[in-house]
């Protein structure tokens, strides 16, 4: 399907962001720079031949070169996330193929404002634009939206934290729907409409949107920012299908 | 095709009893994938059309194109972010008989399928004919629903299935092929799973 060529990466390095969630750092000898949003192919391939493919979207800004960061959700029974993270140490290959997606990508426009709102690992395209709008020095006025169930599935937590902190363009909203930290006074609920009414009204001027995460959580969120106004031009999507097979699964 | 390299360790996990394409991998689930929001179409506005390079276009209104012989087709079918769905239950109009009611002209080789919210996929008007597609109505034994691209969608089984437009509005025939919405943002313009 894609014109792209498979190339055998080395991992330099595993991070644990979440007790489900990992970082594998990838260098790679055809390294080619990417546009935030898109994703890599990954193929596992078993001794008798069989062959598992997943996509996971690229979680390093393209100002990283000559290697990919790769943030993975551990699935439950998860036949490649499975392997990775049982079956996969530092000085590995593994094999990708990319960078691959026209389509969920945002290209650094410096002026439009940024809604980005991500369900659990649905995080990870929305930081690859976080990391190139730091590292490019781009300050367009920027709201994450990020929703997880519980406080320990914040993925990049003390990054992003830092990020809000230096970058006053820069807003985090967390949400917690399942178990919020004690004396939290955020967002404690399932993304609705007039969450994100609010959540748009604190941008100057109607924005560019990610939306990025499971099914239902997408189009609860696509549907609400409709009804907020914005134009369904303005709304893009990634939805990981229920299976965990989508993106980062 | 497996090269030389393989991973230490790695063991299939699922048993498919099904042949898949390679690299796909089963599901029972029906995993949504859409560019943007969900169409919402009203039944008074639906429309369907055939034009182009027809003689004449023609056109239905939901309750007109509900009145078409339908078929009942379970083929298996296959995404191109890897998940595979086998024997699906469908009910709906096939191509061929839409044919029926138009008169192709003789430059007509490829379709552009249109759909409600702006999605367009191409392909070769061979891979609509002689039941290799329909417009689907009825999933499982329900109305199609909108996530899925009800009121009705393009389906092709034998191809990816980005080229099967959910919230199909027409097809428009074309002398050239030309490259619809995913294939201008880089997938091939074919889509057959088992040339992966």
């Amino acid at each position: 399907m894609s014109r792209l060529a498979w190339q055998i990466g080395t991992v330099t390095a595993i991070r644990a962001e979440t007790p489900r969630v990992k970082t594998f750092v990838l260098q790679l000898p055809s390294w080619t720079p990417h546009l935030a949003g898109q994703h890599y192919d990954l193929r596992l391939t078993a001794e008798g031949g069989y062959q598992a493919e997943r996509s996971y979207s690229i979680a390093s800004p393209p100002e990283q070169t000559g290697e990919i960061e790769l943030t993975i959700e551990l699935v439950e029974d998860g036949e490649v996330s499975g392997y990775l993270f049982a079956g996969v140490a530092v000085g590995d290959s593994l094999e990708v193929r990319g960078p691959i997606g026209g389509y969920f990508v945002w290209r650094g426009e410096p002026a439009r404002p940024l809604l980005l709102v991500g369900g659990g690992s649905g995080v990870v395209p929305l930081m690859a634009m976080l990391r190139h709008r730091q590292r490019a020095g781009l300050h367009p006025p920027t709201v994450l939206l990020f929703s997880v169930r519980t406080p320990e599935e914040v993925i990049y937590q003390a990054e992003l934290a830092a990020l809000a902190q230096a970058d006053p363009s820069f807003t985090l909203l967390l949400d917690y729907t399942r178990q919020a930290p004690a004396g939290w006074a955020g967002y404690h609920r399932r993304i609705d409409a007039p969450m994100l009414g609010e959540v748009v009204a604190r941008l100057p001027a109607a924005p560019q949107c990610f939306v990025c995460g499971p099914t239902g959580l997408v189009e609860a969120v696509a549907n609400g920012l409709l009804a907020a106004g914005l134009a369904s031009e303005s709304i893009l999507t990634e939805r990981f299908g229920p299976t965990g097979g989508g993106n980062n699964g | 095709m497996p090269g030389f390299f393989t991973n230490k360790g790695f063991q299939p996990k699922r048993a498919s009893g099904h042949k898949l394409p390679p690299g796909q991998y089963e599901t029972t689930d029906f995993p949504v994938l859409t560019a943007g929001p969900t169409p919402r179409i009203a039944l008074p506005q639906w429309a369907f059309e055939l034009k182009g390079l027809v003689e004449s276009p023609v056109q239905w209104s939901w309750a007109e194109f509900n009145q078409l012989p339908q078929q009942d087709f379970n083929p298996d079918i296959h995404c191109v972010t890897k998940w595979s769905k086998f024997n699906t239950h469908w009910r709906g109009v096939s191509i061929d008989t839409l044919l029926e009611y138009v008169q192709l002209k003789p430059e007509a080789q490829y379709v552009m399928a249109y759909s409600y919210g702006g999605y367009t996929t191409n392909l070769p008007l061979a891979d609509l004919r002689a039941g290799k597609g329909f417009v689907g109505l009825t999933f499982e034994g329900q109305p199609l629903a909108p996530e899925h691209g009800g009121p009705a969608r393009l389906v092709v089984p034998h191809l990816y299935f980005w080229k099967s437009a959910k919230w199909v509005q027409g097809l428009r025939f074309m002398s050239e092929d030309e490259a619809g919405f995913w294939e201008r943002a880089g997938y091939s313009m074919y889509g057959d799973p088992w040339q992966e």
